[in-house]
Parts: C-alpha cells; structure tokens; sequence
C-alpha cells in the first residue's frame, strides 16, 4: 500500500500504477456530480451529444458541499454514497472518466467497468467535511446551476486525501479489510 | 396559561439548526475517543483520529461538521399548560428551519415532490413529532438527518414465535447489508413492537438516546449490550474499511403490540450522529 502523489487529469499509466489501499494526495482539477448531473449526462451521451464539461481523463467528486461563508472558497463537502451512481458509473467510464470519488462499497458492475475502461473508485471519508474543504482551493459552478448544491462545479484542489478502494484489476479493498476483522458467522451458533 | 409566542419557537429552531450541525454533541465526540481506544485496524484508527479533529475544527470555526446538513426532525413536547400565542406552531417550526439554514449557511437537501425533485432551496418541509406533556414549557429537539444512513434504515414485521433471535438477525442484516454506504462508526436505533408506524418513530427516538445509557428494562439492556458486541464482530468498521467499531452505540425502545405481530424497525444514524435541544 503505497502513498502516491497524482496531478489530474490521469493518465492509463497512472490508473495502472494504483492498486486498491493505495493512499493517494490529488493535485489540480477535479470536477463535482452528483445523481441529477449523472442523470443529465446519461441523457446525453444515448444522444451522442457532447457534456457540458469535457470529462475524458478527468475525476469525478461525488458531492454536494454546504454554501461558503463569506471569505471561504467552498464550504463543508465530503463525498456522498458512491453506490447510488452505480447505474451512470459504467456509461462514464466508458466515455472516458478515469476515476470517481465516493464513499462506501459498489456493485459488481462498476467494479468490471473498472477493469474494462482503466478506471479507479476512490474513497474519501465520509462526513469529514469540515477538514475536507480546507483541500480546496477554487471552486466554480460550471455546469446545471439550477441543480443548486447538486450543479456540476470544477474544484482545484491541493493533497486532496483518497483511498484506493477498487482498482483497474478487480481489487477491492473493502471486501480484503472486513475479512480480517469479521468474527461472527450469522448461519451459526447465538442466532 | 403561560404564553409562548410564534416567534420564540422560530427563533429557537432556528438556533438548534446550524448549533446542531456545527458542534457534534460530546456524547458522540467521546465515543471516538472510546472506539479509538480498542479499534484494532490501523486504518480503522487513522479515520477515527480525521473524525475528531473534523468536530474540533467544525466546533472551534463554527463550520458545518458533515456538508449533509440533513432533513431537519424537529421533536416538540408542549407542555399542556401553554397557550402558542400570534400564529401557527408548525408554520413557525418551518419558519425557523428556513431562517436556521439561511444564516447558518447549511445546505438546502430536500426536494418539495418527491418525483418532480425540485429543491425547495430553504430545506422546508422539517418533519415535526408533536406531543402534549404536563407542564408549562416546550422542549425543542432538533435532529438534523443524513440521506445517506437513513438510506440504508428498514423495517419487517416478524412472526412473534421469532423473538429475540429474530430481532438480532434482522438488526445485524440490516447493518451488514449497509456496510460503509451508511457512514459508520454508527449509532443504531431499534423500534420493537407498536404497528407500521409506531415501530419506525420509536426507532428514530432512540437515535436520541445519549450513548452510554441503556434502556431501563434489564432484558432489553440486555439486547442492546448484545447487540453491540455482535454488530462490532461484523467487521465492517470505520467508513466500512474494516475493524473492530461498527456501532458507537445500539439503543432500542419498545411498545405494545398486536397478539399477531412482532414489527422491528432498524434507524440508521451515520457519524455525525447531530441532535440539539432547548427548553422555552
């Protein structure tokens, strides 16, 4: 489990370089969707139509934060759960999205998707929002303003803190790390 | 009859609004501090560790501690004695969660038609328990809740014959089958008994419940302090990536119910575990 340094967008040599408990630190632009933009973007890519955002290469920050006060950047953000982005994930891996920020496991199908595309699944800690948007250093709204805190905003961000959690080979760090410190068989015994 | 007026109530959960989602309550702060203590996966600890210097941060520069500043459940217990003077309770309830997320710079999270989902950009409607109780005060409880852990809540009726075995398996495959989307270290609310309603409102009451307290029925206590220990053997551990503190808390409420019936309801509360109270 390596500590990794990674500028955006990615490159496959970086996605192939990862492997899931990487701890990895963000530099540079990462972009914010969450369900109504993914929806929004699924609509357009059956169309063939391009996105509001060139996203190929990019990563995508699942999560809406809190209005800033006056004087800060962002306010409060964390990621959301990942899994509810779990019918989009494929179809922007396909397109060319190389990694997505969320938190908590996914199903199978984003995990092969991972594989398939050259895609990695990020975890930030969810809830760690107060800490989390001292990381960024600009945000803007560049894309559904009407969704408000669920618009597409573009992020810079500095050692933005993320795990590994699925890789491009089909690792996946949360079923390796519960394994080890599960002691109950539910199919036995007091229950 | 004292009088209390409209305004009193707004401005009251106005305050408990952006109070709760900036200072996570010490009750749960020192639950990491215990979880950190005996959690076995290092990475399990180095989350619990970001957890707490995420509170101190929040507390100390008036932040929101978590961005999902919640659907805001607002528990009213009025005290029969008072007369609510210069307008309508409820719409005064919804006035001050309107003026709390304003000025407390909280995010707007809720949709007024559930299928059109258009934000009603003031976090309006708050979902309000009202109950009459002897006295001449009103005790406000404001309970910021989280989509992402309510999410992951459920309810079943069991056959009676299930019983305590049937209540710890649904309890520990509800929170197994939530793993880390719910955000955990959690607290757990268990509803047992009531009807269709009932069970799910008394498991979210349980939420409330300060963490260290058992109930005061020694055979419940008992189901807690097993249910605790069971959910922590699941492994799922902080943020879902494994270890040994699941739960910072189970706590479980019960009421009467059909000769037929044995409904359970599990209310998820994820990590920013927020709840806020004041007395007018």
């Amino acid at each position: 489990m390596a500590k990794v340094y990674l500028q955006t967008p990615l490159t496959n040599e970086d996605v192939l370089n990862l492997q899931a408990g990487d701890e990895v630190f963000l530099n540079g632009i990462i972009y914010l969707a969450r369900d109504a933009a993914h929806k929004r973007f699924l609509e357009l890519l059956d169309r063939n139509q391009p996105l509001p955002v060139d996203l190929k290469n990019h990563i995508i920050f699942y999560a809406g934060p809190t209005p800033p006060k006056p004087g800060q950047v962002i306010g409060s953000i964390a990621p959301t759960t990942a899994s509810r982005m779990d019918p989009y994930a494929p179809a922007m891996f396909e397109y060319g999205v190389k990694g997505v920020i969320g938190k908590g496991p996914r199903g199978q199908s984003v995990k092969d998707a991972c594989k398939d595309h050259q895609a990695i699944c990020f975890s930030a800690v969810g809830g760690l929002s107060a800490l989390l948007s001292d990381k960024i250093q600009s945000a803007e709204v560049v894309a559904y303003e009407d969704l408000g805190p669920e618009a597409v905003r573009e992020l810079t961000v500095k050692d933005f803190p993320v795990m590994v959690v699925y890789d491009a080979y089909g690792n996946d760090l949360y079923e390796q790390e519960i394994a080890k410190y599960r002691s109950i068989d539910k199919t036995v015994g007091h229950i | 009859m004292r009088k209390i007026s409209v305004e009193q109530i707004r401005d009251a959960v106005s305050v408990l609004c952006w109070e709760a989602c900036y200072y996570l309550p010490e009750d749960i702060v020192n639950g990491f501090h215990k979880a950190l203590e005996t959690e076995q996966s290092p990475l399990g600890k180095s989350i619990l560790e970001q957890l707490i210097e995420n509170a101190n941060l929040a507390a100390k520069e008036d932040r929101p501690y978590c961005h999902d500043t919640g659907l805001t459940v607002v528990y009213a217990e009025v005290g029969q004695e008072v007369h609510i003077d210069g307008g309508d309770f409820e719409a005064a309830i919804h006035e001050g969660i309107r003026k709390g997320y304003k000025e407390g710079y909280l995010r707007n999270s809720v949709v007024g038609d559930p299928l059109l989902r258009i934000n009603t950009n003031d976090n309006t409607p708050g979902v309000i328990h009202t109950r009459l109780v002897p006295g001449d005060k009103i005790k406000l409880t404001v309970l910021p809740k989280g989509g992402g852990s309510e999410n992951m809540s459920a309810m079943k009726f069991l056959l009676p014959g299930e019983g305590v075995a049937g209540v710890k398996k649904f309890v520990l495959d509800t929170i197994e089958a939530a793993g880390g989307r719910a955000c955990p270290p959690i607290v757990v609310g268990v509803g047992v008994g009531g009807t269709f309603d009932k069970v799910t409102e008394i498991a979210k009451e349980a939420v409330l419940r300060e963490i260290g307290v058992h109930h005061h029925e020694p055979h419940i206590a008992q189901l807690e302090k097993e249910l605790l220990e069971e959910v922590n053997k699941l492994g799922i551990g902080p943020q879902g990536l494994g270890g040994t503190n699941t739960a910072l808390w189970v706590a479980a409420e019960t009421y009467g119910c059909h000769i037929t019936a044995l409904p359970v309801a599990v209310n998820i509360q994820c990590h920013a575990a927020r709840k806020k109270s004041y007395v007018i």
